[in-house]
C-alpha cells in the first residue's frame, strides 16, 4: 500500500495502538465481557465477529470509556486509559467510534455535526475547522449535504457523514460498531467503500461487524466472540475456511445457512 | 340543496328559515360519520361550524338572560357604566384604575417569567446529575420540587409576603409587596418548570449524550450544545402551558395588598359595591393569555408537523 501515512501515525508504526489485559465488564449481575484479551498494531484492521450478545459492542464502548470496566486494563497508544485520574475526554478525542444507530445530532446542519468536536473540544477556529469538514465532506462525496439536516439524508448518507464526523477530530484509533447493520442492503456498499478508502490511508480500526465478505476482505485479523469471551482469533483466510473451534464452526455454518456468506 | 338559494340569491327570510335549518340539521347529521368534516376545510364544515357556534352561543344566552337573578347579576357584574369607571380609575373617589393596574402583572410575569426559566434549570441539572459529589444537593432539589410543587401557591404568597418582612432583616424585608409576591411565584413555579425541563433531558436519547461524549466535549459542553437545546425543543408547548398559569396566578399577590388587577378590582367593588370590576380584570387577563394560547397552539401543530415530516423520510 503507497497511500502517504500521518506523520502522527508513523511513530506508532509497529507498535499497539490498543492493547486489552484480561477485561471483564458486567452489567449488574450479569457478566457481559469475561476476561477478553487481545491487540490491535498500528495501522491494522481487526474485525470483530459473533452472535448479538457476544459482547463485541461493549468491547468498543469500553474502549472508548463509554462504559466504566468491570476489572482487568486497556492501554491505547502505550497509556493506561483504565488508570484511576484518566482525562477520558482527552482520551476520546484519540478514539474516535461510528454507531450502528448512526447517532447524528438531529438538531444541527451536517456541517455543524462534523465542527462542533474540532471547535469545542480541541478548540480550533470555527473557519478553519468548517475548512477542514468540507474537504471531508467531498472526499466522501457528502460536498452537497452539508447544508441539510440529518433527517433528510438516507441512511447509508447519515452514517457517512457520522463516519467524516469521528475523523474530523483526527483520531489515531477508529471504532466502527456495526455501521452496516442499520442500513437497507442497497447502502451498504457505500459505507463499506468509505472504510475501505481509510483502511486503505492506513487508519487503525476495530470492527464488529456481521458482514462477513466484508470482513473477509479488509481485516488483517478476525476475532470470533462468543458470551464475552474471545473464542478464535485468526487471518480471515484462516479462520472463514479452516476454523478450529467447534463453535466457531458452528456460528460460521448457521451464518451460511442464513445466506449471509 | 343549493338549488333555491342559486336561483334566488337574495331570498326573503321566511324562505331562507327552514332551508337553513333543515341544512343545519343534515350537516349535524354527517359530522357524526367521522372526524374528517370536523377538521378538513371546505365551504360546507365551515358554514356547519358557524351554525353549530351560534346555536349553542345562543342557547348559553338565552340561559343567561332568562335566568330569574339575570337582571341582578347583569346588574352586579355588567354593568357597562361600572366597568368602565373601575378600568380608568378615579383616585379621588378612591378606586385604582383596573387597566393601569394590569401593568404590574404583566410587569411580576415578565421578571418572574426569566427568573423561573433559570432556577428551574439549575434544579433540573442538579437533580439529573450523576456525581457522587453532588449527592446532598441533589436531595436538596428533590426535596425542594416536592415541597414546593405539594404547598398550595397562595400559601407560599402568604408565607414570603407576610413571614419575610417580619424578619426584620436589612433590605430583604424592607421590599414592596410586588417583590414578595414574585419571589413567591418564582419559588412555587421553578419546581414545576424544573419537572418539564428533566421531562426535556429524559426524551433526548442517551445515544445522543454518547455520541456527544465519545467526540471528546465534555459533560458541560455535551450538556449546552447537544442535550438542551434538543431538550427545550421538545418542551416549548408544556412551558408556554406553564407561563400561561403564571400569567393569571400574578392575581395571587393581591393577597399581600399589591394594586394588581385583581387588587385594583377588589377596591373598587368594596367602595361601590359592584362587581363589574372583576369582569373587566378577567377580560383584561384574557387579553394577555390568549395570544399566548394561539401561539402554543401553532408552535404544538408546527413540532407535530416537522415530526411527522421527519417519519415519512
Amino acid at each position: 500500500m503507497s497511500m502517504p501515512q500521518p506523520a502522527a501515525a508513523h511513530e506508532l508504526a509497529g507498535t499497539e495502538a490498543i492493547k486489552i489485559e484480561e477485561l471483564h465488564k458486567s452489567f449488574g449481575a450479569s457478566p457481559v465481557l469475561r476476561g477478553i484479551s487481545m491487540a490491535v498494531a498500528a495501522h491494522q484492521v481487526v474485525c470483530l465477529i459473533g452472535a448479538s450478545g457476544s459482547g463485541k459492542s461493549t468491547l468498543l464502548r469500553c474502549i472508548n470509556l463509554l462504559e466504566p470496566i468491570s476489572a482487568g486494563r486497556i492501554v491505547l497508544l502505550g497509556q493506561d486509559v483504565t488508570a484511576p485520574g484518566t482525562d477520558q475526554n482527552a482520551v476520546r478525542r484519540n478514539v474516535g467510534i461510528v454507531f450502528q444507530s448512526y447517532n447524528l445530532f438531529p438538531h444541527m446542519t451536517v456541517l455543524r455535526n462534523v465542527t462542533l468536536a474540532p471547535e469545542k473540544a480541541l478548540g480550533v477556529p470555527k473557519a478553519q475547522a468548517q475548512e477542514a469538514a468540507r474537504e471531508l465532506l467531498t472526499r466522501f462525496g457528502l460536498a452537497d449535504k452539508q447544508a441539510e439536516y440529518p433527517d433528510r439524508l438516507s441512511g447509508g448518507q447519515q452514517q457517512r457523514v457520522a463516519i467524516v464526523r469521528a475523523m474530523a477530530m483526527q483520531p489515531q484509533i477508529l471504532l466502527l460498531d456495526e455501521v452496516t447493520s442499520a442500513l437497507d442492503p442497497e447502502l451498504v456498499a457505500e459505507v463499506l467503500d468509505v472504510i475501505r478508502e481509510l483502511a486503505a490511508g492506513g487508519m487503525t480500526m476495530l470492527i464488529a461487524t456481521h458482514e462477513m465478505g466484508f470482513a473477509k476482505d479488509i481485516a488483517g485479523r478476525v476475532c470470533f466472540l462468543e458470551d464475552g469471551l474471545i473464542i478464535e482469533e485468526a487471518p480471515p483466510a484462516e479462520l472463514f475456511s479452516d476454523p478450529k473451534d467447534d463453535r466457531t464452526r458452528r456460528f460460521l455454518r448457521r451464518i451460511v445457512e442464513a445466506g449471509r456468506m | 340543496m343549493g338549488g333555491g338559494l342559486s336561483t334566488d340569491p337574495l331570498g326573503t327570510p321566511s324562505a331562507m328559515g327552514p332551508t337553513a335549518g333543515a341544512q343545519i340539521a343534515g350537516s349535524f347529521g354527517t359530522t357524526g360519520r367521522g372526524p374528517r368534516l370536523l377538521s378538513g376545510g371546505g365551504r360546507r364544515a365551515a358554514v356547519v361550524s358557524t351554525a353549530s357556534t351560534i346555536v349553542v352561543l345562543a342557547g348559553l344566552a338565552a340561559i343567561f338572560w332568562l335566568a330569574p337573578g339575570s337582571e341582578a347579576v347583569r346588574h352586579t357584574f355588567f354593568d357597562p357604566q361600572d366597568m368602565w369607571q373601575s378600568l380608568i380609575g378615579d383616585p379621588k373617589k378612591g378606586y385604582y384604575s383596573v387597566g393601569a393596574a394590569i401593568w404590574l402583572n404583566i410587569r411580576m410575569f415578565l421578571v418572574g417569567e426569566v427568573l423561573i426559566l433559570v432556577l428551574a434549570l439549575v434544579i433540573a441539572l442538579t437533580r439529573q446529575s450523576t456525581s457522587p459529589v453532588t449527592f446532598p444537593f441533589r436531595v436538596l432539589a428533590m426535596l425542594y420540587v416536592d415541597f414546593f410543587r405539594g404547598v398550595p401557591l397562595l400559601l407560599v404568597v402568604f408565607a414570603i409576603g407576610l413571614g419575610v418582612p417580619a424578619l426584620r432583616l436589612p433590605f430583604v424585608s424592607s421590599q414592596s409587596s410586588a417583590v414578595y409576591g414574585v419571589a413567591a411565584l418564582v419559588l412555587s413555579y421553578s419546581a414545576y418548570v424544573s419537572e418539564v425541563y428533566r421531562a426535556g433531558l429524559n426524551s433526548v436519547h442517551q445515544s445522543q449524550v454518547a455520541a456527544a461524549r465519545s467526540l471528546g466535549l465534555s459533560h458541560a459542553t455535551a450538556l449546552r450544545y447537544v442535550i438542551l437545546p434538543q431538550a427545550i425543543r421538545n418542551i416549548v408547548p408544556p412551558l408556554l402551558n406553564d407561563f400561561i398559569s403564571l400569567q393569571k396566578d400574578t392575581a395571587l399577590v393581591s393577597v399581600l395588598g399589591a394594586i394588581e388587577a385583581n387588587g385594583a378590582a377588589q377596591i373598587y367593588s368594596s367602595t361601590v359595591f359592584n362587581f363589574s370590576s372583576f369582569t373587566v380584570a378577567a377580560i383584561l387577563f384574557l387579553i394577555l393569555t390568549i395570544p399566548l394560547a394561539r401561539f402554543t397552539d401553532r408552535l404544538i401543530a408546527a413540532d407535530r408537523r416537522r415530526r411527522l415530516a421527519g417519519a415519512v423520510r
